[in-house]
């Protein structure tokens, strides 16, 4: 269970760490050791993408990285021999993050079995909302998984407490509009903001979207219980090489 | 999300939540227009006084007798101000965007003509426009690239994933999350997410609803089929939507590329290739792998190479209230030649398939049926491609000569 798993850390921690990387890319391997490095330099949770050939909510950095991942072959299926490998060595809760039609085409049910036999927690799916979610919550319910939600600085705090009905583990703030790996301006808007989806629900709050640095995971502390790594690990990892990970990591703590 | 739009099986609104807010104005922003008879009415006097509407119906008589069969006719959506159907729905969703009060539009664009239209009716209300087209595209299109630049409008070249039609409206997609508090996307086609399929197909229904008028007041009855190609599907659901309720067969056509076989092609439902998935926020037919990735389309018309399809016309395909055919680039040609000589009509490559299609099925009807093929645009944009396809010499030495110009 994330929300247990996340409370009971935070209880010696301000904030927690999550990360993100698109699996195979650019190699398997090196998808490895990158899970490898970050999880010994302390990061609390792990987000392990599915490359999808129309990723929607993904800007730049993070479309061309699963592109890549798609040209050199990565599979649904060598994704979760993946997440298997990885969840089987490290002991920090791993989640999927895809697009619907990953998961509509290997069925909801089956998906969510195959989740679950590979000790994965929960899933992000930017693209299928509440409203279309029947059978996909149905399923992670099922198997205990956590389906995780989203809000946005757009969400009207009649629908943040609808979201927060289907959420569970934790939910996902973004940091602002746009698509993932641009700027944000960690403001006063931003806290604001923050203190809206901390009234709206009582699990624990994530923030991603443009967060890069320790300035930004310092920020956020005392307003949300997790910071999210997303593009900027792939930045880099591709400016610095894989061996790059780990210390980007213990630049953020 | 009150109203999520499903037919049958397909549609919805499979959105990000950062857009959910959007879409929900803009559901509202349409049911307002819908239930108000003054929208229609002045709807309607501006195409009328700025794109040539009603268009013409045209009996085709020297196909006609070339094939021996049925009547054939064409509804001209190729007079339109700026060449194509897609203007119909562009003017409506211009008009919309003024009434939310938003000062910039952004589009998606495949052959351009949707570009085009949308470029024009920026300039023409005053917004800013930016519109996004795959990179092949902007190779095979660069006459309409020309024309929104000359617009005013701002084209990008989208330069990722299979670097066409779908990949422009991910990015269109991806400016609109970032641009919703002033911006309206302008889809142009009958897909995507919920009011979109139905919103396009609304405007477009002006196409079907003027045809049967027509054709009743020359034949006195109904036609026997009526053919529209399909892209994503807005130029077969105008035509259709004026014949849903009659005893009249509603052929779409598909572009079959280079054959069905050498799986390059946009067959979504006339071929058993495609399967129900969910991408750029709708379920329908997409032609995509057992994993759920999009696969690579082609078509020798920019407009109809699109791995998705219109929700409706899958729900339509499924109840077999519609049948779905598909020709392929030499059988599109050949037809785009005849209607030339024959008719001294020039119908885009797009809509050169649907003409394909009724040929070959023209002389097993009756002299006494009546078919009705929407040109959905004129020939004259794909002046390269066609070229090419005719393998026409004079052009080539033109085209050397204007380089050699260019390069003195
Ligand atoms: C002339 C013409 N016909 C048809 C189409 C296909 O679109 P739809 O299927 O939405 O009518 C296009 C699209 O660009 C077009 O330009």
């Amino acid at each position: 269970m994330l929300e247990a798993y996340i409370k009971e850390r935070r209880k010696s921690r301000d904030i927690l760490l999550m990360t993100h990387i698109v699996m195979g890319y650019p190699s398997f391997e090196d998808s490895f050791d990158i899970v490898t490095q970050m999880v010994e330099a302390g990061v609390d949770l792990m987000e392990l993408q599915i490359p999808f050939s129309d990723p929607m909510a993904d800007g730049p950095v993070i479309l061309t990285a699963n592109q890549n991942a798609l040209e050199r072959g990565s599979t649904v299926q060598r994704c979760f021999e993946f997440a298997q490998a990885v969840s089987t060595r490290f002991y920090i809760p791993f989640l999927f993050m895809s697009y619907a039609n990953i998961l509509y085409k290997y069925g909801f049910d089956r998906f969510s079995d195959k989740m679950d036999q590979v000790n994965l927690k929960g899933a992000i799916v930017p693209d299928l909302p509440p409203e279309e979610g029947d059978d996909y919550i149905r399923a992670m319910k099922r198997n205990t998984l956590d389906p995780i939600y989203i809000f946005s600085p757009e969400t009207s705090d009649e629908r943040l407490a609808y979201v927060s009905s289907f959420a569970s583990g934790f939910v996902y703030c973004m940091a602002r509009k746009g698509v993932t790996g641009r700027e944000t301006a960690f403001s006063e808007d931003l806290a604001t903001y923050l203190s809206r989806c901390r009234h709206a629900t009582a699990l624990p709050l994530a923030v991603g979207f443009g967060v890069k640095e320790k300035a930004d995971v310092d920020y956020l502390k005392g307003k949300a219980d997790i910071a999210v790594i997303g593009s900027q690990t792939i930045r880099i990892v591709e400016e610095n090489g894989v061996a790059a990970a780990g210390d980007f990591i213990h630049s953020l703590l | 999300m009150k109203n999520r739009g499903y037919y049958g099986n397909y549609g919805g609104a499979f959105l990000p939540e950062i857009l959910v807010a959007t879409f929900d104005e803009l559901e509202q922003a349409f049911e307002n227009i819908k239930t108000d008879p003054g929208f229609w009415n002045d709807y309607e006097a501006l195409m009328s006084s700025y794109s040539c509407r009603p268009t013409p119906l045209t009996f085709a008589g020297n196909l006609t007798r070339e094939f021996g069969g049925a009547k054939i006719y064409i509804k001209r959506e190729d007079l339109n101000h700026t060449g194509a159907h897609k203007i119909n729905n562009v003017m409506g969703q211009g008009l919309l965007v003024q009434q939310m009060g938003k000062k910039r539009v952004i589009a998606e664009t495949g052959a351009g003509q949707h570009g085009v239209a949308t470029a024009t009716m920026a300039a023409k209300f005053g917004f800013d426009c930016t519109i996004y087209m795959g990179e092949v595209d902007v190779a095979r299109q660069r006459p309409n690239v020309f024309w929104m630049e000359q617009l005013g409008a701002t084209v990008v070249p989208v330069k990722t994933g299979t670097r066409i039609l779908k990949d422009a409206i991910n990015e269109a997609f991806r400016d609109w999350v970032s641009h919703m508090d002033t911006t309206h996307y302008v889809l142009g086609t009958a897909c995507g997410p919920h009011p979109f399929p139905e919103m396009v197909a609304y405007f477009q229904s002006i196409i079907g609803t003027e045809a049967r008028q027509q054709i009743l007041a020359r034949e006195g009855c109904l036609p026997k089929r009526v053919y529209a190609c399909v892209g994503g599907g807005s130029n077969a659901m105008g035509l259709f939507s004026g014949f849903l309720d009659d005893p009249v067969e509603l052929v779409g056509v598909e572009a079959g590329g280079k054959g069905i076989t050498s799986g390059q092609h946009a067959s979504r439902l006339s071929s058993k290739e495609a399967s129900p998935g969910i991408a750029q926020g709708y379920k329908t037919y997409f032609l995509q792998d057992d994993d759920g990735q999009m696969r690579e389309t082609h078509s020798i018309s920019a407009g109809l190479d699109y791995v998705g399809v219109s929700p409706i016309l899958s729900h339509m395909q499924d109840q077999g209230t519609a049948r779905f055919e598909s020709a392929t680039d030499m059988e599109v040609v050949a037809a785009l030649k005849l209607t030339l000589r024959k008719e001294g009509i020039i119908p885009a490559l797009e809509s050169a398939h649907a003409f394909a299609r009724a040929f070959k099925e023209a002389p097993s009807l009756s002299p006494e049926d009546a078919i009705i093929i929407n040109q959905s645009g004129r020939g004259d944009k794909d002046i390269f491609t066609v070229a090419d396809a005719v393998n026409d010499p004079k052009w080539k030495e033109f085209i050397i000569g204007k380089a050699a110009e260019y390069n003195a």
